[in-house]
């Protein structure tokens, strides 16, 4: 298999990931399809560090994978806050700070 | 350098004869012995000033008293320094006392000095002894009013203020002087403030005199510039080499001070609201100091106007205008103040024309200004005291027959009336008669407008003095019993009726030596006998007083006639120069003032105020974009990316 597909994959899953973060209200949905974007683009990292023959990706890879772990502990914790203050999910919602 | 100019104008001046005297040159001595004591003369008044002003109520009880002694102390001074010059020869008369350095600056050399010369000492005696008098005047004139000690300390800060610009030995401590009388001026124009008039008066006084005195800093500037120096020998001596456009402006700016300060065309507006102001004021400063300081002023800088003829016409004509000018006034007023403040302004007109002759008239400026510093002192008291007896009323027409009950204003003031005349042998006989003489030397026209104004000045006077003193009674029903004013008033009317009476013939021929030092003196050469002149201008003087006393004898109306002539109503009201004013200069000016405000209100102040709403408005707008919704905000962000990276590459390929 090419580089060609892993990284048409990868656009593909990002752009699903994007299109749900944009279409999607509920929060926990919102926040699954940040990480399907995350993990697209670790994809395609990947994917360029076998093409390349180097660890560079890879290790990128990994970091983006804490980052993410963390990102989540963060993300939930506020998820879970702001349900359990308003009773809902729902991303739309919580739209106080505004003008 | 000045003792080189002396000699070239010793030699220069080889063919002058006994009778054409050139001035010395502007060297004065330096002051010693018992001239070493003239500050004196400044610092006497100005302590009665400042202690009065400073003192507060504490001093009403003899304030006026201290601020009288303070006066004749100054004159007692005067009188000694007189004495002292009279025993010295001709060119060591001028002194200066060198008081202390004023500013000095690089090149600006301003020494704060008194100089003394035989002009200066002229002046000093006439303001303190004028001055003395009618501060003893006052103290019956103001005997009940409140402010009594305010009064005297005005007046002590004029004769201080009016001292100094006299003795002053630079430009620009005379313009010190020149100011400190425009401010004594304005407060006691406006003494009694809370009369609305009064205030209007003292400002509009105030503000024509800054005109002139704009022409006074620019001179000064102007001298600054070309000789480097404001002292009066460092401008004077140096004068006749001055680059002749820049001495004829200096010369006009001076001309435009003198008309400010002395009230002459086209800057004679305030001197006839200045009457607002209490009699002892306008006899002391708007007819026999203050307002000659412009005569003072031309006739100290001879030399300026000897170099440059253009300025010295106009003058010459400005002087000629304003006589005519006044007396015109002076013919159409009831209002016996007004009347005599025409006369004055016409009278300086005489002075001033005389000045711009030249050295064939300043000594007849200066004699002039002297006898009316005498005679229109002298008549400004009698109108206080008609005026005091009569219960403050102003209008002649309510007066006449006064003849019987104040016998001894009657008496004064008739020798004032005969004066101003030039009726043999009173006082202005001799001086407005030279003045008359001089002016056909130089120009028939100029000779014939004061011939004329000789004429007229008699109608206006018999006039005045007809509707005063003689014909039937017209008081007003209020006001039955006038009666002479008491004996502090009246003495110092007599001494200066005397002085009207008998200065012409006393100082007539001695003060042309006494001055010619100073001023230069040239004889007129006249085609005509100079017993011709008199003649006609006495036979002037007689058909203007006969046919104003057989106008106004008898039946003089209540109330001012409304059908006169055209002439007549324009002198009514000044010859219309207050409505010249009004069009020429404050109207355009308040135009000027409302369009100002109306473009910073809507241009620049719209400018400014548009910008910041429309950035208002804009940010309100904007505002609009922060929906608060996460999702918009990650749209926001995917198509920020998505330019991004379509940029990139757009710029990669």
């Amino acid at each position: 298999m090419s580089t060609t597909h892993y990284l048409v994959l990868s656009a593909i899953l990002f752009s699903l990931g994007v299109l749900g973060v944009l279409v999607r209200r509920n929060a926990l949905i919102v926040f699954m399809c940040v990480e399907m974007m995350l993990n697209a683009s670790n994809l395609a990292f990947v994917a360029f560090a076998q093409q390349n023959g180097n660890l560079y990706g890879q290790t990128i890879a990994f970091f983006v994978m804490v980052v993410a772990a963390a990102e989540v502990v963060v993300g939930l914790a506020i998820i879970v806050t702001i349900y359990r203050t308003r009773r809902s999910a729902s991303v739309d919602e919580p739209s106080l700070l505004k003008y | 350098m000045n003792l080189t100019q002396t000699f070239a104008s010793v030699v220069a001046s080889s063919q002058i004869d006994a009778n054409n005297i050139e001035p010395t040159v502007n060297n004065p001595a330096v002051a010693t012995g018992a001239f070493s004591y003239m500050w004196l003369l400044l610092a006497l008044p100005l302590l009665g000033a400042a202690l009065l002003l400073i003192g507060g109520k504490r001093t009403d009880k003899w304030g006026p008293y201290f601020a009288i002694a303070m006066s004749c102390g100054a004159f007692v001074v005067g009188a000694i320094m007189y004495l002292k010059m009279l025993g010295l020869p001709a060119n060591d008369r001028p002194v200066n006392l060198h008081i202390w350095d004023w500013v000095i600056v690089g090149r600006f050399q301003a020494p704060l000095g008194m100089q003394l010369d035989q002009l200066s000492i002229v002046f000093v005696l006439l303001i303190t002894f004028v001055g003395s008098l009618i501060h003893i005047y006052s103290l019956g004139y103001m005997k009940h009013d409140p402010e009594k000690r305010k009064f005297f300390a005005y007046l002590n800060l004029f004769v201080a203020a009016m001292l100094l610009l006299v003795t002053a030995d630079s430009y620009l401590l005379l313009y010190v002087g020149w100011e400190g009388v425009g401010l004594a001026s304005y407060l006691l124009i406006g003494f009694w403030m809370y009369k609305p008039t009064a205030a209007t008066a003292a400002k509009k006084a105030f503000v024509v005199n800054r005109v002139g005195d704009v022409g006074l800093s620019i001179a000064i500037m102007l001298m600054f510039v070309t000789f480097g120096s404001v002292t009066f020998p460092g401008v004077l001596n140096n004068a006749a080499e001055g680059n002749p456009t820049t001495m004829t402006w200096i010369g006009l700016m001076l001309l435009l001070a003198a008309c400010g300060k002395s009230a002459q065309f086209p800057l004679q507006s305030w001197l006839l609201d200045a009457m607002e102001g209490p009699t002892p004021v306008s006899a002391l400063i708007h007819a026999a100091t203050m307002v000659t300081a412009g005569v003072y002023l031309i006739v100290r800088s001879g030399p300026i106007f000897d170099a440059t003829p253009t300025a010295r016409t106009v003058v010459m004509i400005v002087g000629a205008i304003t006589l005519m000018f006044g007396a015109i006034i002076g013919c159409a007023k009831d209002d016996i103040k007004k009347a005599l403040a025409g006369s004055t302004m016409s009278q300086i007109g005489y002075m001033i024309l005389a000045a711009g002759l030249g050295p064939v008239g300043y000594v007849f400026a200066i004699f002039h200004l002297v006898t009316h510093g005498f005679f229109k002192a002298n008549m400004f008291l009698g109108a206080g005291s008609v005026m005091h007896g009569m219960n403050d009323q102003l209008d002649m027409r309510r007066f006449g027959a006064l003849r019987k009950v104040m016998v001894i204003t009657f008496i004064t003031f008739s020798c004032g009336w005969l004066a101003i005349m030039g009726v043999p042998p009173f006082a202005g006989f001799y001086s407005k008669d030279k003045i008359i003489e001089a002016a056909f030397g130089v120009n028939w026209i100029v000779g014939a407008v004061a011939l004329l104004g000789a004429g007229i000045t008699a109608f206006y006077m018999t006039r005045l003095w007809t509707m005063t003193f003689t014909g039937k009674s017209r008081w007003t029903e209020d006001n039955k019993h006038p009666h002479e004013s008491s004996s502090v008033m009246w003495i110092p009317m007599a001494i200066l009726a005397f002085l009207s009476v008998v200065a012409g013939f006393m100082l007539a021929g001695a003060i042309e030596t006494w001055l010619a030092p100073v001023t230069g003196f040239e004889e007129t050469e006249l085609a005509v006998s100079s017993l011709v002149m008199e003649a006609a201008s006495l036979a002037l003087v007689i058909i203007g007083a006969t046919i104003a006393y057989l106008q106004y004898r008898r039946d003089v109306p209540l109330v001012a006639p409304q059908h006169v002539s055209p002439l007549t109503v324009a002198a009514r009201h000044d010859l219309y120069g207050d409505a010249f004013n009004e069009e020429v200069f404050m109207r355009p000016g308040q135009w000027l003032t409302r369009s100002l405000v109306f473009f910073d209100n809507r241009g620049i102040d719209g400018l400014v105020n548009g910008i910041a709403a429309a950035l208002g408005g804009l940010s309100g707008r904007m505002r609009r974009i922060q929906t608060g919704f996460a999702r918009s905000y990650a749209l926001s962000m995917l198509g920020g990316a998505v330019l991004v990276i379509a940029a990139l590459i757009l710029v990669r390929t």
